[in-house]
């Protein structure tokens, strides 16, 4: 997965779900869609923001804006990514309500959290 | 590159540390270089070895755009050492991003030099199949996640893993297992015997804040308390640093690939971009000769360019 919530991007993955007859919801107002998705920067090795507080069934996705790989690793949810080289991604859709640590597998001094109402 | 007059005065400090132990430092150009008195050149018979780390094969940000042309450069550098040493260590992420083609390169670039490579991963290494795709190539005869420890030159050499199950805490990381291993394999040794403890992360807590350190290194060191010479070598920091505590010498080597910056001087340890022409001042290898088994081992750590 390498999309990225930037208007061009989004714009596409819209027109994508119409084109598959599915997620016309996400299609009325930005807004919704917004509600479904968040980003997490990571930059200077800092996750940004941190804590994310989200709705269940949001999907997360980092980004990795350095120059060092970075992976996300949550004990939590048995959640561990492949490294994320530059620009690289990595989503995650949270279904359940809680508060989930992560960290850095490589990095792991790098903390983040994600709650999720 | 500047010198920071207090990082002299720092050296010239240690310098005594080390004198008492015969052993002369001189800082020039921001670069410790360590030899014993009287003895400028490692001497014919003496045992001499060879540091590198932090290859990062397959990194190609601007900190440095050819980490290949670098290694090579740091390798024919050994190739022209007077003395043939009689091996090479590396102190690991000999890989940026553990792809068999990094790997491919190091094995090909490092076997060119005819020397004997023992290694151990840093945490770039085992990105892949959880570390297998270290272990297969580097790791054949190994324990665990590829510690292990051979005797040369009446040294006593091991190889350890901090790297493995990062925790929360952010430090490297040894774990029981490695742990009562190496209390088991220096068991029989006898205290005369020189020990080099080779690493990925520095076994002492450089800098807590960046996880430059290893949260269980000081029980390894305690296992080692009995032997009159131990020299630990880590890399991980891209960085000179050494330290010496009672009979411990500990000696952090640079990168052949890109510099980080020194413990807390930016905002996060990340590559370091150097002016044009001033990279190969940052990079480096280093060459250990044994001397004397009372004292610890001389290093002289040596940039690409000088």
């Amino acid at each position: 997965m390498t999309e990225t919530l930037e208007p061009g991007g989004f714009a596409r993955r819209l027109l994508l779900r119409r084109a598959l007859g599915v997620g016309v919801a996400a299609a009325i107002g930005g807004r919704m869609a917004a509600a479904a998705e968040a980003e997490i920067v990571i930059d200077n090795f800092t996750f940004s923001p941190t804590p994310l507080t989200v709705k269940a069934g949001t999907t997360v996705t980092w980004v990795n804006h350095d120059d060092i790989p970075h992976s996300i690793v949550c004990p939590d949810l048995k959640v561990k990514s492949h490294p994320l080289d530059t620009d690289d991604t990595f989503a995650y859709t949270f279904e359940q309500a809680g508060t989930y640590d992560y960290l850095c597998g490589l990095h792991p001094h790098m903390h983040g959290q994600v709650v999720v109402a | 590159m500047s010198i920071d007059p207090s990082l002299q005065r720092r050296g010239f400090l240690k310098c005594m540390t080390w004198a008492g132990t015969a052993m002369v430092w001189t800082v020039a150009g921001g670069v410790p270089r360590s030899r014993l008195i009287g003895s400028a050149e490692a001497a014919g018979t003496d045992f001499t070895f060879v540091q590198i780390s932090d290859s990062h094969l397959g990194f190609d940000k601007p900190a440095n755009p050819d980490v290949t042309a670098t290694l090579k450069e740091a390798l024919d550098d050994v190739g022209k050492l007077q003395k043939t040493p009689a091996f090479m260590i590396h102190t690991g992420d000999i890989t940026h991003l553990s792809k068999p083609a990094q790997f491919d390169t190091a094995a090909q670039l490092c076997g060119g030099t005819k020397l004997t490579m023992h290694t151990v991963p840093g945490e770039h290494d085992i990105l892949e199949e959880d570390g297998k795709s270290y272990l297969n190539r580097f790791g054949k005869g190994t324990k665990g996640d590829g510690w292990y420890s051979f005797d040369a030159g009446g040294v006593h050499f091991i190889g350890l893993v901090n790297v493995v199950n990062l925790q929360g805490a952010g430090l490297g990381n040894l774990g029981h297992e490695q742990l009562e291993w190496l209390e088991d394999d220096v068991a029989h040794l006898s205290a005369s015997t020189p020990i080099v403890v080779f690493a990925h992360v520095p076994l002492w807590i450089v800098y807590q804040d960046w996880g430059w350190g290893t949260a269980d290194g000081a029980q390894a060191l305690s296992y080692l308390k009995k032997f009159g010479s131990v020299t630990v070598l880590n890399g991980h920091i891209h960085q000179t640093l050494q330290k010496v505590e009672g009979n411990v010498a500990f000696h952090t080597a640079r990168s052949t690939a890109f510099p980080q910056p020194s413990p807390g001087s930016a905002k996060s340890p990340g590559p370091m971009v150097v002016p044009a022409g001033e990279l190969k001042h940052y990079l480096g290898i280093a060459s250990v000769s044994l001397v004397s088994a009372k004292a610890p081992l001389a290093i002289v750590d040596t940039p690409l360019a000088s």
